[in-house]
């Protein structure tokens, strides 16, 4: 059988060639001279069809000639060339088979051919079929992306023709899928739409859901007067989200099935223009004071025939309830519309799973971000007891570093590469000096502490508005993370989050080998746990805090370069992050790394997944994160990842 | 027995006399009632900071005696004015309403009032009805007792849930600071139902009242005055019984106080509330002479600074807290008032206005440091009294007990 | 003689260690008891437990002679039902004055309302006094706890004890830290309370548990090892071998 066919096939190419031997394209337009100087749209099919099927290889030329007005027809014998236009009112013309220059002529004694738009709209989808198939693959995927933008049933058929003879494996496999969509949307088969639409439920594609979604656009109408054959969706009542009590009165109007109702404040105004001597239909004006007793007077006015007819019986509300309303499809075809409704419940089943994941890595990511802008708080807080309200100006500095960084390297990729260590080195250095100089007389005095590095921190954050004024500066990324990671039209990552998440597995990496591997780690372990004994060990508690408030601090800096990537540098960077860090260690457990990176998973995910239920509001989404925060605690008052027992004290 | 408790606690009567004193002072310089040497605007801050005193008397109440640094009481603070000023516009609103309606052909009626009431207040997030909240806004007797109801009831319920999982110390202060910054976040929407970050304003005007604002600025002064002698005489009141006894026994070791049979945890609730009750009075009479509240005010960085002027002004003892928010206040708004002449040190010129929350930021680090008792311990060198000369060690038996040199009272 | 305080079975442990392994302990109406027993051994555990610090894993704490249980309350309640607790370090108020230890001490309603409005009746002041003359602080009432001798402050810590009219005191290590003569008062203060309540004495020194002349019992990793007078339990060869030997 499939042999039968190919055989056809290639003696039908055949008899096509054999005719093109003989035939110009010149003898084509002549043969429709006729329709083509009339330039009508009703009749100019069959020339276009003719030209398009010719199998010529100039067809596409002069069809884009057509369209482009660049044909003349000589006046003398009526034959078509192509045109271009001189000076002093001459035209060169070139021969359309040959592709030679004939010369110029006048214009006097030429014809320009100018198709009117619904013409050119015409050639334009006949030589879709020569773009489809152009020998150029940027051309056909160009042609392809045309159709998209401007799908119509036209194009179905040259597309159709298309993909037999696409040898480009990529651009097959698009072709097709353009074919179904273009199937969906306008083949005049209804079973084939239908297949069409089976074949491609659960496809991701955004294109998808905008084929799909024209078809279920509806409207409401009044039951009465629509044609039996209307695909109606369901029976509405007024009242419904979609259809309110005053647009169910106005469709009534519209039908003629209801009168205007004059509105509180129109009969207001119908009262003040009937109002004699201070009295309204005898009643005076001072008793019109509420809405029963204007109503009343009303009444009486209507009565008198002096205002339009109304009373409280004929509310829109009870005068609505007598019709029927329905939602209907523009889409003629129940099977259709119900095969696309399907489809798209499936659809948007797989969509609402995917956006799952995609939430899954946006709260991965504000969850690493958390974890950086913690990770130094935990040190400082969970190690030392100690805490730094100045971490987050920590931050700040390490991003005003980063963008003093880019103002003397231009290279991005490298400057970003020298502010890491340099944030680190600037953020270390002042925490060390706020060690020496503040926090070491305040040990064992934690609110107190509270409260000087909050001194630090207000000082911190007006001084970088004195020096950096109070607007943003930028901290441009390297241009290999701009971007995104994108793994379909839903779950898309940009690469500057994976690079800070990247970077958080780092610092967890760094932090587990400083503290379990290292002396330092050791020591600080041992000066947590008991600094008497350890100081009677050898180990100088001093150092030891110094380093260890140093290495959050340092570490923290860090974080202000990694935020600064894609925050703005702002002297109140580090604020926004204090409370939520806070949150962090405190709702992880204080003194355990696990217990952070919890913390930062959990608030992450509660944040993202709050925005997720009421995106508008992100606001709202912070307020009911710190709501459910508070409530945490009354549960595991001592974080996620507690120490129990003696070791952790009271 | 008030009598022997004023004879008792002499710094109180001290306290009231000048209290007195000054607001007598002020009224005899006022434009509206004395020789008109002090200025109308003036006046208000004064009585703003009479407020300020207020909720610092509370905020030493729950912080020097009881041991709970609270970073949220500028939440209750807020509430109060919001309280207050929902009443104040509304009822201001409806008259200026009334009038114009009044010009109309037809008397309106109650709908069309509240309308347009509704339409005034709210239109400026694109609404014109009342939310829920606003349900008692027409009534200034309900209005005057939410000002203390609804601090109250947040504290309580708050408070509750804290208290009752024995989140302490640091934490706790770090979970109110949550607390007033989810207030904050939720009253900046504008679907909170009290406009969002435009606030309520024009609280100043008095609905009915024809009299001038030099006048009215004196009424809330001498209403300021009055809500913190009282304040202050009850604070004195508590602290000087078997009840401040067992509070500065919590401070300083809560297991212990536990095992004497206290509930430490229904204490701390008692001050919580009471405090937050307070801060709620004070807000209601400082956003009348602000003349308008917004979100902003709540935010967390309010209630640090509330606990820098304790801090500075000495805490664990009241008089302390009165005057390290009267000195810190007044100071700030004077250097950020632009009043005071630029500094030029050579290439540098120091602009007051920018650098004075440095200078603020670096004093209170050096106050912590090295005069924890703050300016109130400048009282203890004149009265010539010593702390116990304990060679450096601390007090308390427990880590954040009082240390040495604070345990001057 | 009836029993005041049946801990049966009781079971705690710490991230997997054992601190109390199925320890059953009883004690009379009035009776001293003295507690020894190793570093570790759990007889600070033990008294947190029955304080209502820490809650057991499994086990019983019966109280009184209605046998109510311990293990739903709070401390404070625990402390209102008549158990009193002197902790190892002394921890008084140091920045209150002897007279406000003690009277914040005093058997009385602890409700906020009825102590924000109460006054000292003259009575209460009676007691305090006897109460200071008790444990030779007569002289120091106006003083700050804070500026007491070491003994001083753990006479005052037994003192508020006893204003607790508890019926059973939990001591810590009362002696510790105290001159012979001071010990000698301590011992006085202690046999002198044990005649109306009941005492236990958590103590390591050996001569001052002999002072108290009292019943001995032994604890060893969580659990009771030897029970008796003390000639009886330090002849014991375990007690030895755990405890005394070393």
């Amino acid at each position: 059988m499939t042999r039968l066919i190919i055989a056809l096939a290639a003696l039908l190419l055949f008899c096509a060639q054999a005719m093109a031997q003989d035939t110009t394209v010149q003898s084509v337009l002549q043969a429709h001279r006729e329709t083509i100087e009339k330039g009508s749209r009703k009749s100019i099919s069959a020339a276009i069809d003719a030209i398009a099927a010719s199998g010529l290889p100039q067809a596409q030329e002069v069809l884009q000639v057509w369209a482009a007005k660049e044909m003349w027809q000589r006046a003398a014998d009526g034959l078509f060339f192509r045109g271009t236009e001189k000076p002093a009112r001459q035209v060169e013309l070139f021969d359309f088979d040959t592709g030679q220059s004939l010369g110029t002529a006048s214009r006097d004694r030429l014809e320009q051919i100018k198709p009117n738009s619904g013409v050119r709209a015409m050639i334009g989808t006949a030589l879709v079929q020569f773009q489809l198939s152009d020998p150029d693959p940027n051309r056909r995927a160009e042609s392809l992306d045309a159709i998209q933008r401007s799908p119509g049933a036209e194009l179905l058929a040259p597309l159709r023709a298309s993909v037999r003879t696409e040898t480009e494996p990529a651009l097959k496999a698009r072709k097709m899928r353009v074919e179904r969509l273009l199937t969906i949307a306008f083949d005049p088969d209804e079973s084939s739409r239908i297949a069409a639409i089976d074949e491609m439920s659960g496809d991701l594609g955004v294109d998808m859901r905008a084929t799909l979604n024209p078809l279920l656009v509806t409207r409401i109408a009044l039951a009465e007067g629509l044609p039996a054959t209307a695909n109606i969706r369901r029976e509405v009542e007024p009242g419904d989200p979609v259809l309110g009590v005053a647009a169910a009165y106005d469709m009534l109007i519209a039908a003629g099935q209801a009168q205007p109702i004059p509105d509180a404040e129109v009969r207001k105004a119908l009262l003040i223009s009937n109002m004699v001597d201070g009295q309204v239909a005898g009643v005076p004006v001072h008793r019109l004071d509420t809405q029963e007793a204007r109503d009343a007077v009303y009444v009486q006015l209507a009565q008198a025939g002096l205002v339009p007819r109304w009373s409280s019986a004929e509310a829109p509300e009870v005068v609505v309830t007598r019709h029927r309303f329905v939602e209907v499809y523009s889409e003629p075809s129940a099977a259709v519309t119900e095969a696309a409704e399907q489809a798209l419940t499936a659809i948007e089943m797989r969509v609402g799973l995917n956006q799952a994941i995609d939430l899954g890595l946006d709260a991965l990511s504000l969850a690493s971000i958390y974890f950086l802008a913690a990770i130094g708080l935990a040190i400082t807080f969970g190690v030392m007891g100690v805490i730094n309200m100045a971490h987050g100006e920590f931050i700040m500095m390490g991003a005003y570093t980063g963008y003093m960084v880019q103002q003397v390297i231009a290279d991005h990729t490298l400057s970003i590469l020298v502010a890491i260590p340099l944030a680190f080195a600037v953020t270390f250095a002042a925490g060390v000096a706020m060690e020496r100089l503040v926090i070491r007389h305040l040990y064992n005095r934690p609110l107190e502490t509270l409260l000087a590095t909050f001194g630090i921190s207000i000082a911190l954050q007006q001084l970088a508005k004195n020096i950096f004024g109070t607007q943003a500066r930028p901290l441009t990324a390297p241009g290999w993370l701009d971007g995104a990671w994108v793994l379909n039209d839903v779950v898309s990552i940009s690469y500057i989050r994976v690079a800070i998440f990247v970077l958080a597995l780092i610092f967890l990496g760094l932090f587990l080998f400083i503290m379990r591997r290292t002396r330092l780690g050791l020591e600080t372990r041992a000066v947590t746990q008991n600094p008497r004994m350890a100081a009677s060990m050898g180990i100088n508690p001093d150092r030891i805090n110094m380093l260890t408030f140093g290495l959050g601090s340092g570490i923290a800096g860090i974080a202000g370069v990694a935020i600064g990537l894609f925050a703005k540098v702002t002297s109140e960077l580090g604020s926004d992050y204090i409370v939520q860090s806070f949150m962090t260690v405190v709702v992880g457990g204080v003194g355990n790394i696990w217990g952070t990176l919890a913390g930062a998973a959990m608030i992450g995910t509660l944040q993202k997944g709050i925005e997720w239920f009421n995106p508008s509001n992100t606001l709202a989404a912070q307020t009911y994160m710190i709501i459910f925060i508070i409530i945490f605690i009354q549960f595991r008052s001592r974080g996620i990842i507690a120490l129990k027992g003696r070791a952790a004290g009271d | 027995m008030r009598n022997s408790f004023v004879a008792r606690h002499p710094s109180v009567l001290a306290f009231l006399a000048l209290l007195a004193l000054f607001t007598l002072g002020v009224s005899v310089l006022s434009e509206g009632f004395g020789i008109g040497l002090i200025s109308t605007s003036f006046v208000k801050t004064l009585g703003k900071t009479l407020c300020l005193c207020l909720i610092a008397v509370a905020m030493d109440l729950i912080w020097g005696y009881c041991g709970i640094l609270s970073l949220g009481h500028f939440a209750f603070f807020g509430l109060g004015g919001y309280m207050i000023g929902m009443w104040l516009m509304y009822e201001r609103t409806r008259l200026i309403v009334e009038g114009s309606l009044a010009q109309g052909a037809l008397p309106p009626t109650e709908q069309e009032i509240v309308d347009a009431i509704g339409t005034q207040i709210f239109g400026v997030v694109g609404s014109s009805d009342f939310p829920l909240v606003w349900a008692f806004a027409d009534s200034l007797v309900l209005q005057l007792a939410m000002v203390v109801l609804v601090p109250g009831l947040l504290a309580l319920v708050f408070g509750w849930l804290a208290f009752r999982s024995r989140v302490t110390g640091v934490y706790l202060s770090i979970l109110t600071q949550a607390m007033t910054l989810a207030l904050a976040l939720y009253l900046f929407q504008n679907d909170s139902g009290l406009r969002g970050n435009n606030g309520l304003s024009g609280l100043q005007n008095l609905p009915g009242v024809e009299a001038p604002q030099s006048v009215v600025s004196l009424w809330f002064f001498w209403a300021s005055a009055l809500a913190l002698g009282l304040g202050y005489l009850l604070a004195a009141w508590i602290v000087s019984g078997k009840f401040g006894s067992v509070i500065r026994g919590i401070r300083d070791n809560e297991a212990r106080v536990r095992f004497l049979g206290y509930s430490v945890e229904i204490y701390k609730l008692a001050v919580f509330t009471l405090t937050a009750c307070i801060a709620g009075i004070a807000g209601a009479l400082y956003y009348p002479q602000a003349g308008i509240v917004n979100p902003a005010e709540i935010a967390p960085i309010a209630s640090i600074y509330l606990a820098v002027w304790v801090a500075i002004g000495g805490r664990g003892r009241l008089y302390g807290a009165v005057i390290g928010a009267a000195f810190v206040s007044l100071v700030s708004s004077w250097f950020t008032g632009g009043q005071i002449p630029d500094l030029v040190l050579g290439p540098l010129e120091v602009k007051w206005v920018d650098w004075w929350t440095i200078v603020l930021g670096l004093s209170f680090v050096l106050v912590t440091l090295f005069a924890p008792s703050g300016i109130g311990g400048l009282f203890d060198l004149w009265q010539g009294r010593r702390p116990p000369d304990r060679h450096g060690a601390d007090l308390g038996p427990d880590a954040g007990a009082l240390r040495e040199q604070e345990a001057t009272e | 003689m009836s029993t005041l305080l049946e801990v049966s079975g009781v079971s705690v442990s710490f991230d997997g260690f054992k601190a109390i392994n199925n320890l059953s302990f009883r004690i009379g109406q009035a009776e001293m008891r003295a507690v020894i027993g190793p570093n570790g051994a759990g007889k600070t555990t033990f008294m947190d437990i029955v304080t209502g610090k820490t809650r057991p894993d499994e086990g019983r704490v019966l109280w009184g002679e209605r046998s109510l249980s311990l293990l739903g309350l709070s401390e404070a309640q625990i402390a209102r039902a008549g158990i009193g607790r002197k902790f190892q370090k002394p921890t008084v108020f140091e920045d209150q004055s002897v007279h406000e230890n003690l009277l914040m001490a005093l058997q009385g309603p602890r409700g906020p309302w009825s102590v924000l409005f109460y006054r000292p009746k003259a009575a209460d002041l009676a007691r305090v006094g006897e109460l200071a003359t008790e444990i030779g602080l007569a002289d120091h009432l106006p003083r700050k706890a804070g500026e007491l001798s070491h003994g001083q402050k753990q006479w005052l810590e037994i003192g508020m004890l006893l204003a607790q009219d508890p019926r059973l005191l939990l001591v810590d290590e009362p002696a510790a830290g105290m001159t012979p003569e001071e010990r000698e008062h301590t011992t006085a203060i202690l046999v002198e309370a044990a005649k109306t309540r009941a005492v236990v004495v958590v103590e390591h020194d050996m001569e001052f548990v002999r002072r108290l002349n009292c019943k001995v019992t032994v604890l060893h990793e969580g659990a009771v090892l030897a029970e008796g007078s003390l000639d009886h339990v330090t002849a014991d060869k375990r007690v030895i071998d755990v405890y005394l030997g070393r």
